[in-house]
């Protein structure tokens, strides 16, 4: 893998730009810069409501506008590959969409969701400075070795110095959420190791290598 | 199929039916098929499992991963629709600010209500669960025997199928031979625990659910079920024949538009409408029933939300089977010069009395179970096993500080990932990367959940009233809810706690509580479990009850009640099954009563 170049040549420019016209689509305002956000909170989005329809497949946007700024986007797509990278387990998290997810969830309007915005932004906006601290570049521009670096300070709060609980405590909701949408993919449940939601003709209980594992016989004839 | 609205409904029906859920889908399935007429009334939109069902979704193909939110309280692929613990312009009330004195209110407005996203557990209740008080002294007994019931607890499994296996236990009856359907296989973690478990003495056997773990016999079935009516046969036999057997795949939460588990909307309703004896007002919201001169019931006002208008439709006889807290709602609301103080209410009982299942949960980490060989054990879309109760003996011998029982049911292990994290934070630790993904692949499975659904005793301080200012968006007074446990229900769930951990233990795995949890805190609020019954009870002296055995409110005579309302007690066997077998029982009662004109 490329790892100095990996993040950025994943964000290609024609998706930038979408995110462009979605953002600009849903807000409807011409300059976007740093005014996606207040334009958010003036108009506020709503929910699904209680009656949607299920029958249907959805995607992150079908009902609400994605809010994150394409640097915040980089931002969580280095991150959340750093949490999931594609390895013999299975492809890396912004393969399977996992940035489109967190932007759904940091954008939607209920209090849950908009109250883990107020946790998860202000962190994406500290891994930012520090790598620029750090090393004098943009996040998903750093090598593995220095996300890495970043990341030892932060991903276990007991461990972390005081300076680094705050982002410690950041670290931890994000790598909850980013697993969260990872193993909800097809591709997650692989990596786990979930084979259901297929349907079958009958039944049969857990196969014998499973059986044999435990000390157990099926007791149900 | 004769969903109409309101302006389209008939002149005068024989029955009019609120509520579309376990009660009135029996009762519409029992008097249509008898050839009466009958309007159902349902306070929420109509509703197809056929085609309004998330069956396979991932939770990437849903808002949210599936997370409840607002909108949908128990996650987007939950087959409640404008329904949930709060409903905008239908609210309620609580009598007290603290928490534990409140009561969570599921309402469902859709057709088919509570049935729809239900857990599909089916237990008998027993014996002793008819008479508690002359067992031991407390709460209230049926005047009603299990006798009396179990030909139609026979007839509700042969209807709409329920697996399981017959054990002789003690007050866990069994079904005739050849009434159940296979029990699925146990799953592995259910397996471990049933050997990890015998030395503690502890039952692990096969629960019963409502789901077909093969098609119904339609050659067989419908002539037990409706013998000498050639015409309610094959009706029968045609719904029968259109449902389909379990594919082993989907959460039963989620519905079945495959008709393979038991909803009001895919097993009552259809052979209910083919008989054409029924209309369906969908968003059709009950205010009271109207009574004659003569004093009797002779129809249902309501709220058409559609137009919201007041709308009538009359009736010889009404059924309230609109769920308890709604039931002691319409009761109370329905005043009149008779009636001061709402329908069968002089003594003042309308309301009190209302109990739900006592819950509580312990979790654990069996590292058995860790890296097992990956396999499909999504089974029937819920529970295999389950551990009933066993400690009748002790109580009777006065060994235990609680007198009811609790069943325990299993959660966990194998089952749809996503929508949550996998790797809880303290086994995590540090790790991302690959590491991580390692350690969640290892641990996934190895997760057990272990719930008490146990009785709960009825008490002077947990009943609904009319609450004297709050009207919904319709103008019609809400309910106002009492709430409080004993010490009976709290020392089932320390019970729990104490079982649980020995069971994990013995699986030679962690107990995962927090820290600081009692049974107190373990304790689900009331309401949470959504097995309200009680507020309306059935019993012998016309001044201690609402209602006689046959669930007919003692002051009107064509008015029944056949939700759980009248439940004199709630056994830990889930109500669902028992409010059909009772709806059946008094639907049968009605056909007679109005053959002999005494409607």
């Amino acid at each position: 893998m490329n790892h100095d170049e990996s993040s950025s040549s994943r964000l290609p420019r024609r998706t930038v730009l979408k995110w462009f016209a979605a953002i600009a689509a849903a807000t409807q305002l011409p300059n976007l810069g740093s005014t996606v956000e207040a334009a958010a909170a003036a108009s506020p989005a709503k929910g699904y409501g209680m009656d949607p329809d299920l029958s249907k497949f959805y995607q992150p946007g079908d009902f609400w506008p994605l809010t994150l700024t394409p640097v915040q986007r980089e931002t969580v797509i280095a991150l959340a590959d750093l949490i999931l990278p594609a390895d013999h387990l299975g492809p890396a998290a912004s393969a399977v969409r996992v940035p489109e997810f967190i932007d759904e969830w940091v954008s939607a309007p209920y209090p849950q969701q908009q109250k883990d915005r107020e946790a998860l932004l202000p962190g994406l906006q500290w891994l930012e400075e520090e790598a620029q601290k750090r090393f004098s570049k943009k996040f998903s521009a750093l090598s593995e070795q220095q996300k890495s670096a970043i990341a030892d300070d932060i991903c276990w709060p007991a461990d972390a110095k005081p300076e680094f609980k705050k982002a410690a405590a950041f670290f931890q909701k994000f790598r909850s959420l980013a697993a969260s949408a990872y193993y909800g993919t097809e591709a997650g449940w692989k990596a786990i190791g979930y084979i259901g939601n297929v349907p079958l003709v009958k039944f049969d209980g857990p196969p014998p290598e499973v059986l044999a594992k435990l000390g157990v016989e099926q007791t149900v004839k | 199929m004769p969903i109409i609205a309101a302006s389209q409904a008939k002149e005068e029906y024989d029955v009019a039916i609120v509520g579309s859920g376990a009660g009135g889908g029996q009762m519409a399935y029992t008097l249509t098929l008898a050839g009466l007429k009958c309007v159902m009334l349902e306070a929420g939109r109509a509703y197809d499992p056929a085609t309004q069902t998330a069956m396979f979704h991932r939770p990437e193909q849903t808002p949210l991963l599936n997370t409840p939110t607002p909108d949908k309280q128990m996650g987007f692929t939950d087959a409640t629709v404008d329904g949930g613990w709060e409903i905008p312009d239908e609210p309620y009330t609580q009598a007290s600010d603290k928490p534990e004195e409140q009561f969570h209110w599921w309402r469902p407005r859709m057709l088919g209500g509570r049935t729809n996203h239900w857990g599909r557990m089916s237990l008998r209740n027993g014996p002793y669960d008819f008479k508690p008080r002359s067992r031991d002294g407390l709460g209230f007994d049926w005047p009603i025997r299990y006798d009396d019931v179990e030909p139609y607890y026979t007839k509700v499994e042969m209807l709409i199928g329920v697996y399981g296996t017959n054990e002789g236990l003690e007050n866990t009856p069994n079904s005739p031979d050849g009434v159940l359907l296979p029990a699925p296989k146990a799953r592995a973690s259910e397996l471990y625990l049933q050997k990890s478990v015998k030395p503690l003495g502890i039952p692990v056997i096969s629960i019963h659910r409502a789901v077909l773990t093969r098609p119904l016999d339609a050659d067989t079935i419908p002539a037990k079920l409706h013998p000498g009516n050639a015409w309610a046969q094959k009706i029968v036999a045609d719904s029968m024949r259109a449902r389909g057997a379990c594919f082993w795949a989907t959460d039963c939460h989620r519905g079945c538009s495959l008709r393979a588990n038991y909803q009001s909307t895919t097993v009552h309703l259809p052979p209910a409408l083919a008989t054409g004896n029924l209309d369906i007002i969908p968003n059709a919201h009950a205010r009271e029933v109207t009574l004659g001169q003569d004093g009797k019931a002779n129809g249902v006002l309501y709220i058409d939300k559609t137009s919201g208008k007041e709308e009538r439709v009359k009736a010889k006889a009404v059924v309230l089977a609109a769920s308890s807290g709604e039931t002691v709602r319409i009761l109370l609301n329905s005043k009149s010069a008779a009636f001061p103080q709402g329908i069968g209410n002089a003594h003042g009982l309308v309301g009190k009395y209302i109990m739900d299942s006592v819950g509580g949960s312990v979790g654990g980490q069996i590292p058995a179970l860790e890296n097992l060989p990956p396999y499909n054990e999504d089974g029937a879309g819920g529970p295999h096993m389950y551990i009933p109760w066993y400690h009748y003996k002790d109580q009777a011998a006065g060994k235990m500080n609680f007198s009811r029982g609790y069943h325990v049911e299993f959660n966990g292990t194998r089952a749809m990932p996503g929508g949550r994290n996998p790797l809880s934070d303290d086994l995590a630790r540090g790790a991302y990367g690959t590491k991580f993904k390692e350690e969640a692949r290892r641990y996934y499975g190895s997760f057990v959940g272990y719930t008490v659904r146990g009785e709960m005793i009825a008490n002077e301080h947990s009943f609904a009233e009319i609450d004297p200012q709050v009207k919904d968006k319709w103008g019609i007074p809400v309910l106002r809810w009492h709430w409080r446990w004993s010490d009976q229900e709290i020392n089932m769930v320390e019970h729990g706690i104490q079982t649980f951990s020995a069971m994990i233990e013995a699986m030679g795995g962690k107990v995962r509580m927090r820290k600081g949890s009692t049974a107190k805190t373990v304790i689900d609020a009331g309401g949470k479990v959504i097995h309200e019954v009680g507020g309306a009870l059935m019993g012998e002296d016309p001044k201690k009850s609402v209602c006689n055995g046959w669930n007919q409110v003692w002051d009107v005579k064509n008015l029944f009640l056949c939700d759980g309302a009248p439940f004199p007690s709630n056994a830990d066997k889930n109500p669902t099954l028992t409010i059909m077998a009772l709806a059946w029982r008094a639907g049968d009662y009605i056909v007679d009563q109005a053959k002999k004109g005494n409607l």
